[in-house]
Formats: C-alpha cells, structure tokens, sequence
C-alpha cells in the first residue's frame, strides 16, 4: 500500500512538473490559433480555430517575419560556420601543433572567456559604426564569428584523439592541413555537432547584440521583431503568440530530432 | 643573456622527442591566423578601449569633448542609488533563482536519471524552456500572466485576487524569477544528469550490502558525489544571473520598469550607453560587473583547474 502512494506522489510529480514546461507552450500555441475576438476566452471550439493569424505574420507586409526568418538564419548560419571552422583549427594548433607562442595564446583564450561580452558593448558598437557596418549582415556576423569558449572545448576534444593516427597519417604522406582534414575533423564528429548545435541555437535566440546592431525593421533578427512586434501590436495576442510559436516551432523540432547530441553535447561542455 | 639560449633551446628539443611531432611555426600561425585576428579586433582591442573609456567623460553625440577624469566614474558608483537599485535587484534575482533552480534540476535528475516510463519524453518535456529564445519565453508569460491571463484565471480557483503580475512593484521581479527558474532548469538537469551517470554503481552495491535504504544512499552517496557538479552548477548560474538582460528588457520595455522594479545592472548599463550617451560612466558599469564575474570565476577555475592546464 506505502508502495503504491509512494508511486503515485512519484507521478504526479512527474507529470505535474511535465505540465508546468509544457502548458506554456500548448497554450500559446492554442491562442496563435485563434481569432481576435476570442482571445481571452478560455476554450474556444476547434472548429473556431484558424490559420489567419500566422498568414497574417508570415505573408502581409504588415509583419515581415519572413524576412525576419530569412534574416535569422542567414546570421545564425555564417556565425556557426565561422565558429565551427576557424575554433577548430585554433583548436587543434593549441592542442597538437608546436609553435612560439602558443602558450601565450592559450592563456589569452582562457582569459578573454572570462569577460561578459556586455563590457564591449559600448567600444564594439564604435568601431561598428566606424565601419558603417551597424545595420547590416557584416556587423551582426563578423564580429562573432570566433568564440574562447568554443576554442577552448575543441582543444580540449582534440587532446583525448589518439596521436598514433595522426603520426601514421603523418607517415603516409600527409601535409598538416591533410592530417588535420581528413583524420582529426571526421574523428571529432561528436564535438563538432555540439559546437554546431550550441552556437546555431544562441545566435538563432540571441537579442541584446542584433538588438543593438539593427536600426531598420529590414535588418531584424527573429527575436528582435518579436520584441518590436509585441511593443506595437500588444493587443492582438494571437498575431503576437503565432510570432513566437513560429520562431520556436523549427527550433523545438530540430531539437527533438537531434535530442541525443544536444543533451551529451551539453552534458559534457558543461562539466568536462 | 648569454646563458638563455641553451636552456631554451633544449627543452623543446625533449618535448619535439616525447611527442614526435616538429615545431611548425608556420603551420602554427596559418591554424590560429582568423582567432588571432578577430579576437585581437573584435575582443582584446574593444576591451583596452572600454577599460580607456572608464576614465573618460565620453559621450558618443560629442567625441571631440571626451575628458579624462580620473576615476570619477567608478567614484560615482557609490553615489549613484539607481545604480545600487539595478545591484540590488541582480542580487535579489541571484539569490532567489539559484537556490530554487539548483534544487528543482537536481529533483528532475534524479527522477530522468530513475527507472520511470516514457523516460525520453520527460527528458524532451523539462529540456523544452531551455532552447527557447528568451524573448519568445518572455512574450509567452506576459500572456500567461496579464490581468485576464490563464494563471490569474487559476489562482481565482484559490480566492487569489487577479492582479496584473508584471505591471506591480512588488511582484514584477519576482515574476521575472519565476520565469527564469522555469527557462533555465533543464540545461542544469542535464549537467546533473552527467553527474549521477559518473558515480560508479559499486558504490550503490556496497551501500546496499550494508543495509542502506534509498534515502540514506541519496543522502550519504549521491549528494556527497554530486558536490563538485552542484558547485559548479552554482557559479555558473550566479555568472548566468549577474548577466541577466533581455527577459528584463522585453517585459519592461526597456526601462527597468515600473519604478526601477525590474532595474539590472546590464539594463542600466545599456540604458547609460545607449539612451543617457554617457558611455564613459557605462563603461565603469561594465568594468565593475567584469569584476564580480571575474572574481567568480576564478573561485570557479580554483575548483576546476584540472581542464585548464596545458
């Protein structure tokens, strides 16, 4: 009988607290779909329910998360790249390759992690506009397209590869860039799809930084005109709602598809 | 200056030996060419100048005009009471949300990391809020909790009377808290989750033969074990918190409000920079945060110091 109640409170545990992460998101997802007049009215039948609200958003020029989306995903995808590439290669010279100075660039990677990025942004929003680069894709992307943190997890991924295969690689006729090409990056798929996911996903969210950098509704990032359109339009929570779930939506499912590396990937850049 | 050659030159002779690998200068700065660059450009430069700029009296409307005034800036910390407010929230936000967040993650571990059914689904289910965008998170709770909002209309089964939650003094901070807690619980379930995975189950075993029950195995095995990942937990979260920003914009409108109620240090500091243009006292702000980062984690780095070392 104690067995049972235990199992039973074990539950509704569970479930209660599978509820409270959930329900936000089925509720939102609930109003998107339904029509102005009935917003605050807590159940509305299904046959009430319509897709207007994210026509409204995705295809009027009224809301232009289709640029906002495109927008999005054009920054989110050169910065990740950049990442990806450029901290794996100073990943791996930090790790394998021997050459003055290499300490002192390890030291400065370890350093520079230590420092929120808000300290920059009064200097980086100068040199920016010296450039004329507020406004644009160059100034949301180049700045960033290195990270200390991401450097510092490839360098560290890539001193538990095995040098043996390096040194037969070596042996067989390779260059450096071959070795690092086609031995060490295909051996380091884990790592890579880590700093891949992490990196897409927090540009993909980020706000403070395209919030500075943008002036024009043109130039918006997907957070940044979800902010700007819940200030305008905050009465017509369906318009705002459909906004958010269709910002969310591809991120939730490619995180269900990619579950597995995302919850290891965190797991292991969290701890070790 | 004579003698230095020598013992330079045979140490990374033994190493070239140990490793089989050349120096390869060359090599060397090709791989690390773009970090060199951006990091010099982008971090490194931008950091000296902001740590220049904290001395200035420096607006971005008058660049001529900038004048070196010592530490007046930092001085002006002390005076400055909407500064102390923007403190004074952080740390309330600090101080509530971690305890809470540490706690609930730590639960959820252990029922993910459990015998249960529909195990992956849990996982999915509590990881959720984590890889939400912060805004949209934000959008969706002050739908949740407006005046006529879904947790109003449920604590009216309670006889709790509707109030309009981010919109009062007393209740928007604490509000934004609970928001926080709710979006950041997952990514530290999952850190707990690597945690309990690394104790060894001979442990479990011999506590068992022992004649340990589950709790005492929790409390005498598995809390012990997980010390260093709940510390580690901790700082990150209290760096996490200090830095915290678009929740607070997006709910406020950008001002902190009502009444500097949802004030942060970043939210000021932004608002310095970027609305008042006093850029040089902004820039004292970010030095001071620098430092109660800084100093955190280094306690970090203490614990940690393993990974660091070359």
């Amino acid at each position: 009988m104690k067995r049972l109640l235990v199992r039973v409170l074990f539950y509704t545990i569970v479930i209660g607290y599978a509820v409270i992460t959930v329900g936000p998101f089925l509720w939102s997802l609930f109003t998107a779909f339904k029509m102005t007049p009935d917003i605050n009215t807590l159940w509305v039948p299904l046959d009430r329910l319509t897709l207007a609200n994210f026509e409204n958003i995705v295809l009027s020029d009224e809301y232009p998360f289709a640029r906002w989306f495109w927008n999005s995903l054009i920054v989110a995808a050169i910065v990740t790249a950049g990442n990806v590439i450029f901290n794996s290669m100073a990943g791996y010279a930090l790790a394998r390759i021997n050459f003055p100075g290499r300490r002192v660039l390890f030291l400065i990677v370890l350093a520079v992690m230590m420092v929120p990025g808000q300290v920059i942004l009064v200097p980086m929003y100068m040199l920016l506009s010296e450039l004329d680069w507020i406004n644009t894709y160059a100034g949301l992307t180049v700045p960033f397209l290195t990270q200390g943190f991401g450097i510092f997890l490839m360098r560290q991924f890539f001193l538990s590869i095995p040098r043996d295969l390096e040194e037969a690689g070596f042996l067989d006729g390779l260059s450096r860039w071959g070795v690092f090409w086609r031995i060490v990056l295909p051996l380091s798929k884990p790592a890579l799809a880590a700093q891949t996911i992490f990196m897409f996903m927090g540009n993909w969210n980020s706000f403070m930084w395209p919030n500075l950098l943008t002036t024009s509704e043109e130039m918006y990032t997907l957070p940044v005109g979800l902010n700007s359109l819940y200030g305008e339009y905050d009465a017509f929570w369906n318009h705002v709602l459909a906004g958010a779930m269709f910002m969310t939506i591809p991120v939730i499912i490619v995180f269900i598809i990619f579950q597995r590396h995302f919850i290891k990937g965190l797991a292991t850049t969290g701890l070790k | 200056m004579n003698a230095q050659p020598t013992t330079v030159g045979t140490k990374p002779a033994a190493r070239r030996r140990r490793s089989g690998l050349f120096s390869d200068p060359l090599m060397g700065y090709l791989f690390t060419l773009p970090v060199i660059v951006s990091l010099s450009v982008f971090l490194i430069g931008p950091i000296i100048y902001a740590f220049f700029l904290s001395f200035q009296s420096f607006t971005f409307l008058d660049p001529e005009g900038a004048q070196f005034v010592g530490l007046d800036n930092y001085l002006k910390l002390f005076e400055d009471e909407r500064f102390h407010r923007a403190l004074f929230n952080t740390s309330i936000y600090s101080l509530g949300v971690i305890p809470v967040q540490v706690s609930i993650a730590l639960v959820l571990a252990l029922i993910v990391n459990s015998k249960i059914k529909g195990k992956t689904f849990f996982r999915v289910a509590y990881f959720l809020p984590t890889v939400t965008s912060t805004v949209a998170v934000s959008v969706m709770f002050l739908f949740l909790f407006k005046k006529d909002g879904l947790l109003n209309h449920f604590l009216g089964w309670f006889g709790i009377p509707a109030r309009s939650w981010f919109d009062d003094v007393t209740f928007a901070l604490p509000s934004i808290m609970v928001m926080a807690v709710w979006s950041t619980v997952g990514q530290f379930m999952v850190i707990y989750l690597a945690g309990l995975q690394d104790i060894p189950d001979d442990l479990y075993e011999a506590a068992q033969i022992d004649g340990a029950n589950r709790w005492q195995q929790f409390w005498y095995i598995t809390l012990p074990m997980l010390k260093p990942t709940t510390f580690f937990i901790v700082v990150m979260s209290i760096i996490g918190t200090f830095q915290v920003f678009d929740q607070m914009y997006v709910i406020s409108g950008g001002d902190g409000g009502p009444l500097d109620a949802t004030l942060t240090v970043v939210l000021y500091l932004y608002n310095k920079a970027f609305k008042d243009f006093e850029m040089g006292y902004a820039s004292a702000i970010a030095f001071f945060l620098f430092c109660v980062i800084l100093i955190l984690t280094l306690i970090q780095r203490k614990f940690f110091g393993e990974e660091m070392r070359m």
